[in-house]
């Protein structure tokens, strides 16, 4: 079984791990580095559960090789709150109320960051274009929208104080 | 669910990788997005045991106008299709296209070289590139040849490429000012292969069709370039008479797998709806 040593980024700290090269960054990422953050949900790139940040895209960790990873910047949502403060995505869904059970709210969360870095003001098509590759089977989309129109704000009027 | 073991190679050179898939021939194959290729290895449709990785290829990246051609790097993702400005101003039916492609995270590790070289009838870039008359260049061991879009798909996962060679690049040339284009696709959801669509390449002289080029995704085993619908239409005004009889040439061309988007006769006549109203769509845009 063959292993490499890789070394990358993940939430800011280094991280040089041995792989086997099947090894799916979500499993490393849960299994060999204790981030239970990203969820696996239908492991066929369809749901969105598992959604990181590679090196500034959204990606869907259930389908790529952590092997692939190498010297690639990533961020989890355990990355998004910084000393103990929520980040405006996840103070938007917790004041939206955008989940329910919960299981897709870290792929939801770490896109939504994502697209608001890309489009810091979207409307509420381009939201719902956004998200449309992370599924929620609880609420019907409508809280979570709202939850990301909370954050679009929060971040631009933080933006326009430190202005 | 896991893949099956494998070796992992990650060349940074094109000839590097040429020469390792020269090496393992069969035993290998190369993994582009790895959105086909992962998931199937993790149901264990696939079991190569060699992957060899494209993704540290910096020159099999990128969109490029060189020579009077539109250049596409085989590794270029779709996110960097659906944004080029170069493609939406020369070649619109791409970014047109893509936007019905799979999702925001799968467009940013899905290629286009990956989705054409897969050889699934249900992609949507072999249709798109028939429209294009679009032309690919292969890469072996004993250097390059090109293969036309139109002659490059075999059948079901299969392809005019050689176990020895990889897909690198694409060709288009830019369309004219004035050139309508359209993809309609009809699908379940975001991300859902298509249950059937129609790429169409429209120019009109006056009220006249002066050229047309129409592809069809997922109603056969391989995409289909709709030829006798396209000179049904040559030098014809688009009457609505004269596109019902475009419609009966297409589906008569179309041969469906059933699945659970449809059985065979609703495939077919939903490639028909979707022709009409994506010459429609392109003639709207024509001034």
């Amino acid at each position: 079984m063959s292993k490499t040593l890789v070394s990358m980024n993940i939430n800011g700290k280094k991280v040089e791990e041995a792989v086997e090269h099947r090894t799916l960054l979500i499993h490393f990422l849960r299994e060999q580095l204790n981030l239970t953050g990203a969820h696996i949900g239908c492991e066929t790139g369809h749901c969105g559960a598992c959604t990181v940040d590679i090196d500034g895209d959204s990606v869907k960790s259930c389908t790529h090789l952590a092997v692939q990873c190498e010297g690639s910047d990533i961020l989890t949502v355990e990355g998004l709150a910084q000393n103990g403060v929520l980040h405006a995505v996840q103070e938007g869904f917790y004041k939206e109320h955008g989940l329910q059970c919960g299981y897709c709210t870290p792929g939801m969360l770490v896109r939504s960051y994502r697209l608001l870095q890309e489009n810091p003001n979207p409307t509420e098509e381009e939201i719902r274009i956004g998200i449309s590759g992370n599924l929620c089977r609880c609420t019907g989309y409508q809280n979570i929208v709202k939850a990301v129109q909370y954050a679009a704000k929060k971040l631009q009027e933080t933006a326009t104080a430190a202005a | 669910m896991i893949p099956p073991e494998f070796e992992y190679h990650a060349p940074k050179t094109l000839n590097d990788a040429v020469a390792l898939l020269n090496q393992f021939g069969e035993d290998a194959k190369i993994l582009a997005g790895g959105h086909s290729l992962l998931p199937m290895m993790k149901l264990r449709f696939a079991e190569p045991p060699h992957l060899i990785d494209l993704n540290k290829i910096e020159q099999l990246r990128g969109i490029k106008e060189e020579a009077g051609m539109i250049k596409i790097g085989a590794m270029t993702v779709e996110s960097a299709l659906l944004n080029s400005d170069l493609l939406k101003e020369k070649v619109s039916l791409i970014p047109k296209a893509v936007k019905l492609i799979a999702d925001p995270q799968v467009r940013n590790r899905g290629t286009i070289g990956g989705d054409i070289a897969h050889g699934d009838p249900a992609n949507d870039h072999p249709a798109i590139m028939m429209a294009l008359d679009a032309t690919f260049l292969l890469t072996g061991p004993d250097g390059e040849r090109s293969v036309k879009a139109v002659d490059f798909f075999h059948g079901t996962y299969m392809t005019d490429l050689k176990e020895n060679e990889i897909l690198t690049e694409i060709h288009i040339a830019p369309l004219p000012a004035n050139t309508g284009t359209a993809y309609f696709k009809l699908k379940r959801k975001t991300g859902d292969w298509a249950t059937a669509a129609a790429a169409i390449v429209l120019q009109m002289d006056g009220d006249k069709v002066s050229m047309v080029r129409i592809g069809l995704t997922n109603v056969a085993d391989t995409a289909l370039r709709a030829t006798e619908a396209e000179n049904l239409l040559m030098g014809q005004a688009l009457s609505e008479e004269l596109l019902n009889k475009v419609v009966d040439a297409v589906t008569a061309v179309c041969n469906p797998a059933e699945d659970l988007r449809g059985d065979a006769e609703y495939k077919t006549a939903m490639a028909g709806v979707m022709t009409k109203r994506a010459l429609i769509d392109a003639a709207s845009q024509i001034r």
